[in-house]
């Protein structure tokens, strides 16, 4: 009986605003969260304030013009957007691409999945209080940057991957650095895992918090890690390979409790399987033949025929003016980007803007689980779950 | 005429003396604080402060200038009183504590005999500052933070103060002079109080920085959840007080532990002569210690700390008070020392 008699009074919970100045709310998420003390009993995000309308704005852009939007979706690992972009062009279009061109793809989004992870990890650490971890995990992500800078000029914003390939080709010693930064960022791993796997008060804060269970994972349309975390070998570099994923030699880390800390462990590996992914594909493609980049009849034409072709010159004025046109139909293509499955619904009326785009950004349905996962846990494991999750605002608000 | 001149020389000296260790506490807390970020930049591959002053020296005073210059902020709603005066007590306590501690032998501002006792009764006060701070403050993550601390404070008071009862069984004395004093031997480092004490040495130097809020255990200013606890709303002066005061309090806990387990000003190597700098060295070995968990460690969940404190260290303490209480009825050697006294 919940009587109230008439000296008491009735006990408030107490609402805060977590957020969007918050600093452990990764960007600009709002949540309100409802304490019971320290206890959380309802957490609710809302999202939208970082909302650019990306979607609609790609309707009113050629497709190499919409390329660069798919940078600012989930800033942390650019490239791995960029490819689902081409994919879904290229599918439609029933373009090949060179095998140069699928490598360097491979290559960078592997780089990419190595930078999303060490800001996701050690940022969960952060959320945790380990102070340490990020500014050794950005030390690295730097040497990465500098790797997408030189093969397209630009650190972040890297409109590399082109429909039809990739835009050009690697410069000469790029390859040979990578390789020797391959070689010595397993130590790297090795410091943080060292800072951070064994230690106790970071298991304490992680284990058994934010548990999602295989089925919950189906229910709530989670991919990637969050999925993995929980046990399920779920990977579409596996499972419908692209690229040239299938003649790669590489494991799926999986999970088994489904909480923040398995979330973690999965990560960690996941980079060390990444690096194995990196070397092979780098042997292959000092072996390979194939000189072009880019498929010339979504790219543009050779620099070489430009001079002395009218036609090409002609071509390469019109792909860079209206550009190319994409036969009438849609088509959903997905990548494994390093947050979970990125996809891309893209119907064409067959002309050079796509009619409707409809993007699926894997943090999404992870972020609306939020008061699913948080509920019971205290006010400091929604840091650390929203840490786990891997919340990037740019994907999510589009 | 209401004063005799007596009173007015005695008056007179005691204000210079209290200068003599107040001026110089605050110098070196500049430093410290500078100490403190080049370890953790260190830590971190990051080069600290390094640009005012040679090596970035002078950095903790373009701080100092840049918050006291700044227009103090008080929120619409606060209780203007209480949230004046919350920093003001965190300072003067931070401060006041400093009254009983030697830094050498007769290097005390007042000699007491219950020197501990007058240290943790103001230790204890510390926590109206903070409570003071949060409630006025009229903000949801203040408050929070502010009661998170308060039962932090007093969980690791109790502690604390168990801990420190195995020393003072064995000294047979709450003067803080007479407990530097029981550690000297013709042994140097082998009479000091973390050898018989070792466990209560490391409870000591956790319950220090829980007892603080420093991290692992700075739950009050947990960023990732809080914001930054109870301080959210300050800004310019009161924030320094604050942030100073807490300073004191963590260099505070650095002395006493050099007092209480370190042997003080006390040589380690017999034929070297004791002194004022050992004391020093100690101090910034303990504050050493500190500043490297600070860049290590991740940070506890509230319930985790209180466990902590209740669970493990006070049964822990207890015990070791029966203990040490059990080795000094029986004689082994090391423990009671009481002749000191004598």
């Amino acid at each position: 009986m919940s009587q109230i008699l008439p000296n008491e009074k009735s006990l408030k919970n107490f609402s805060i605003n977590f957020g969007p100045q918050h600093p452990a709310a990764h960007g600009v998420l709002r949540m309100v969260l409802e304490l019971d003390g320290e206890i959380v009993d309802r957490c609710e995000p809302h999202i939208g304030l970082l909302h650019r309308g990306t979607e609609k704005l790609m309707e009113t852009k050629t497709y190499v013009q919409n390329l660069p939007y798919f940078d600012r979706l989930d800033y942390v690992a650019p490239m791995n957007q960029e490819h689902a972009w081409c994919l879904a062009i290229e599918k439609l279009s029933s373009t090949e691409i060179p095998r140069r061109a699928s490598l360097i793809r491979v290559l960078f989004c592997e780089i990419g999945r190595i930078l999303n992870h060490l800001m996701n990890v050690t940022t969960q650490a952060m959320d945790v209080g380990a102070w340490t971890a990020p500014l050794w995990g950005f030390e690295e992500r730097e040497k990465l940057m500098i790797f997408y800078e030189r093969a397209c000029g630009a650190r972040l914003h890297a409109a590399y991957f082109r429909p039809g390939g990739v835009h050009k080709d690697l410069p000469l010693d790029l390859l040979d650095d990578i390789e020797k930064w391959v070689l010595e960022f397993p130590k790297v791993l090795d410091d943080i895992n060292q800072l951070l796997t064994d230690n106790r008060i970071f298991k304490q804060r992680n284990i058994d918090i934010g548990i999602v269970s295989e089925e919950e994972a189906f229910d709530l349309g989670f991919s990637g890690v969050m999925v993995r975390g929980s046990g399920l070998a779920w990977d579409l570099r596996r499972s419908q390979p692209y690229e040239i994923y299938n003649e790669l030699d590489f494991r799926i880390p999986v999970g088994k409790n489904g909480d923040c800390y398995d979330r973690y462990l999965c990560r960690m590996l996941e980079m060390r399987e990444s690096v194995s992914i990196i070397r092979q594909v780098l042997s292959k493609i000092r072996t390979c033949g194939d000189k072009s980049v880019c498929n010339s009849d979504l790219g543009p034409p050779n620099r070489k025929d430009m001079k002395v072709s009218m036609e090409s010159l002609i071509n390469h004025f019109k792909k860079y003016t209206e550009g190319f046109k994409v036969p009438k139909g849609d088509i959903y293509a997905a990548v494994e980007a390093p947050k979970g499955e990125f996809g891309v619904y893209l119907v064409s009326n067959g002309e050079n803007k796509p009619y409707r785009v409809k993007l699926r950004a894997p943090g999404f349905p992870h972020l609306a689980a939020m008061d699913k996962i948080c509920k019971g846990h205290q006010l400091a494991d929604v840091a650390a779950i929203l840490g786990s999750l891997d919340i990037v605002f740019g994907e999510i608000d589009r | 005429m209401g004063i005799s001149s007596e009173t007015l020389i005695l008056l007179a000296t005691f204000s210079l003396k209290a200068l003599f260790v107040i001026i110089p506490l605050f110098l070196s807390m500049a430093f410290l604080l500078y100490f403190d970020r080049k370890i953790w930049a260190a830590v971190q591959l990051r080069r600290g402060p390094n640009v005012v002053g040679a090596f970035g020296l002078l950095q903790s005073f373009a701080d100092f200038f840049k918050l006291v210059l700044k227009e103090i902020v008080i929120p619409a709603g606060s209780d203007r009183i209480i949230f004046i005066l919350a920093p003001l007590i965190t300072f003067v306590l931070g401060v006041v504590a400093w009254a009983v501690i030697p830094f050498d032998y007769g290097w005390v501002l007042s000699d007491i005999n219950v020197g501990i006792l007058y240290i943790f009764a103001i230790s204890s006060l510390e926590v109206y500052g903070v409570i003071m701070g949060g409630w006025a403050s009229n903000s949801k993550y203040a408050f929070l933070g502010a009661l998170r601390s308060a039962a932090q404070m007093i969980s690791y008071e109790v502690s604390i103060g168990l801990i420190i009862i195995g020393v003072l069984l064995s000294t047979g004395s709450l003067n803080l002079t007479s407990i530097v004093e029981a550690q000297k031997g013709d042994f140097g480092i082998f009479h000091w109080y973390f050898l018989p004490h070792f466990p209560m040495f490391i409870l000591f130097l956790v319950s220090a920085l829980a007892e603080t809020n420093r991290p692992p255990f700075d739950l009050p200013e947990a960023e990732p959840e809080l914001v930054a606890g109870f301080q959210v709303e300050y800004s310019s002066t009161p924030f320094l007080l604050f942030m100073i005061g807490e300073l004191m309090a963590v260099v505070l806990m650095c002395a006493l532990g050099a007092l209480l387990f370190l042997g003080g000003w006390l040589s380690p190597i017999p034929w070297i002569p004791d002194g004022f700098l050992w004391m020093v060295f100690k101090m910034l070995l303990i504050f050493f210690l500190f500043s490297m968990t600070k860049a290590v460690v991740p940070r506890y969940r509230y319930d985790q700390l209180m466990r902590i404190g209740w669970k493990v260290f006070l049964p822990a303490s207890l015990f070791w008070v029966v203990l040490v209480a059990t080795f000094i009825q029986i004689g082994i050697p090391g423990y009671s020392r009481w002749e000191v006294l004598l």
